[in-house]
């Protein structure tokens, strides 16, 4: 089923008799050429693009929930290119044009809206760093502003200037920057890849890796055994317990990061304003909520809600920075799991295993980079070999200190990102 | 989540820094080679359940504790002083 205006008006016309499920509910085959395990925003994309760019269609995505349930669908849906490293910065920049022609491609309706993005700064040496984040930007291709005050001031009225501690210097804007609708991704995805003859198998918690003689020969699942040559490995928040089946011990500690959301309210924030120095960041959905969250908790946490030490420090800084946010009541708050890796960057590599791929260290960035990750995942399960938009997301960096990507600066270290 | 610090009692977790994995106690040999520093420095078992981890009561005695707590539920079941685990009490 293809969705058009026509299709749109035929039906309402018609009682919205025709719409069909998205995609089918298989049962597992005994064998395929590819299996990813994770049935998230990353683990879909990467078989979209296995059948689409490299026309593997024998292809299983393997989810022990359902389709959507994992981060894809708990995150705060921001769209960036703002990434200041080389490794980093082509990777991301490759994402975002695949953001641009994603509702074409798809033929999905995945609500992307480039309302440009904010980045506040609060002093002379913060603008210098950001002034040279912008030319990077600009030298990746893409864009970036460097606002004074007054330019600020200009589009975000709203906000306090002369806070005591953070005045505001001036900001960082990125005009393409943005939100998407989340779940519409992970839809979006799930319907392309199943359209190419992908089984999007849920209800299916693997259990086991299959190893012999150094090469992957399948999964063991709560549905049964199903055998490959090609395992991805792509489960975010659950990536140390999924290797840990292939002997792997990674380079990950799983951390809990908070997220709000209003009651509706007229449009008032117009953009994604962030205010790094307070960890505040903000945009409003179209339903009227406003989004926004901060820094992780900062202590390892598989619970899926956090303290509220982090969610009082959320809302002080939210007040401090825009103060007219004051009497929207919170409707609901969540927590997700973030696979923190010590440079703060992703790993897309192969492993010490034949045909068992890793995706996973994606920290508190994952959604903006979920195309760019499944077009690079799929090339390197087709090919083996890294696609040159994320060949520095290799796993042995951290051993051999070559190619650490730590865009804060803060050391490659576990409890500093 | 608060902590119980053996020396202040029950303390806000505000008043604590988060280290990480205990595994700092077992710091491998200066000539342990580049793969076992590796391991100590960068990798983690990061279990889905209970756990030992190094907290530094900053704002409290400046002691530092092994707390053994359950990452599923953020439920805390021991909480003793590095010094004493370690053994080395000076």
């Amino acid at each position: 089923m293809r969705f058009s205006a026509l299709k749109i008006l035929t039906e309402g016309l018609t009682g919205n008799k025709g719409w069909t499920p998205h995609w089918r509910d298989p049962e597992p085959k005994a064998e395929y050429d590819a299996i990813v395990i994770g049935g998230g925003g990353h683990g879909l994309s990467t078989a979209y693009y296995l059948a689409k760019n490299h026309g593997l269609r024998n292809v299983a995505v393997l989810e022990k929930g359902y389709i959507g349930g994992g981060n894809v669908g708990r995150n705060t849906t921001i769209v960036r290119a703002n990434y200041f490293l080389p490794g980093n910065s082509e990777f991301y920049s490759h994402s975002l044009k695949l953001w641009e022609g994603l509702e074409e491609d798809l033929n999905y309706n995945v609500m992307h809206s480039q309302r440009g993005l904010i980045n506040l700064f609060h002093s002379d040496g913060q603008r210098d760093a950001f002034a040279r984040r912008g030319n990077a930007m600009i030298n990746q291709g893409d864009d970036a502003i460097l606002l004074d005050r007054d330019g600020v001031r200009e589009i975000l009225p709203y906000l306090d200037f002369d806070n005591a501690r953070f005045p505001i210097y001036g900001g960082l804007y990125h005009p393409r920057g943005g939100t998407a609708r989340h779940d519409a991704v992970a839809w979006g995805y799930a319907r392309g890849a199943d359209q190419r003859g992908v089984d999007l198998i849920q209800n299916c918690e693997v259990t086991g890796i299959d190893i012999e003689n150094g090469q992957v020969r399948g999964v063991q699942t709560t549905r049964g055994a199903i055998r490959a040559k090609k395992v991805g490995l792509v489960v975010a928040g659950r990536s140390s317990q999924v290797a840990a089946m292939a002997g792997m011990r990674l380079p990950i500690e799983s951390h809990v990061l908070q997220a709000f959301v209003t009651e509706g309210l007229k449009p008032v924030i117009d953009h994604v304003v962030s205010f790094g120095m307070g960890h505040f960041y903000i945009s409003q959905s179209d339903k009227g909520g406003l989004v926004f969250g901060g820094d992780i908790d900062f202590y390892a946490s598989y619970a899926q809600r956090g303290n509220l030490p982090m969610a009082e420090h959320v809302m002080e800084a939210g007040m401090a920075l825009m103060p007219m946010i004051g009497k929207a009541r919170v409707l609901r708050s969540w927590g997700g799991i973030m696979d923190m890796s010590p440079d703060g960057s992703p790993v897309i590599d192969a492993t010490h295993i034949d045909g068992l791929f890793l995706n996973c260290g994606w920290c508190y960035g994952g959604f903006k980079a979920v195309p760019a990750s499944g077009w690079c995942m799929a090339y390197l399960m087709a090919t083996g070999t890294p696609h040159e938009h994320a060949a520095g997301f290799r796993l042995d960096r951290f051993e051999t200190g070559r190619g650490l990507m730590d865009e804060e600066g803060t050391g490659a270290q576990h409890n500093l990102h | 989540m608060r902590i119980d610090c053996p020396c202040c009692g029950s303390r806000d977790i505000r008043e604590f820094t988060y280290k990480g994995d205990a595994l700092a106690l077992d710091r491998p040999d200066p000539d342990a080679g580049d793969a076992a520093w590796n391991d100590y420095v960068h990798n983690r078992d990061n279990p889905a359940g209970p756990t030992r981890e190094l907290w530094y009561h900053e704002m409290g005695c400046a002691a530092w504790l092994v707390v053994t707590r359950d990452t599923r539920s953020h439920e805390i079941h021991a909480v003793e002083l590095a010094s004493a685990v370690k053994g080395d009490v000076a």
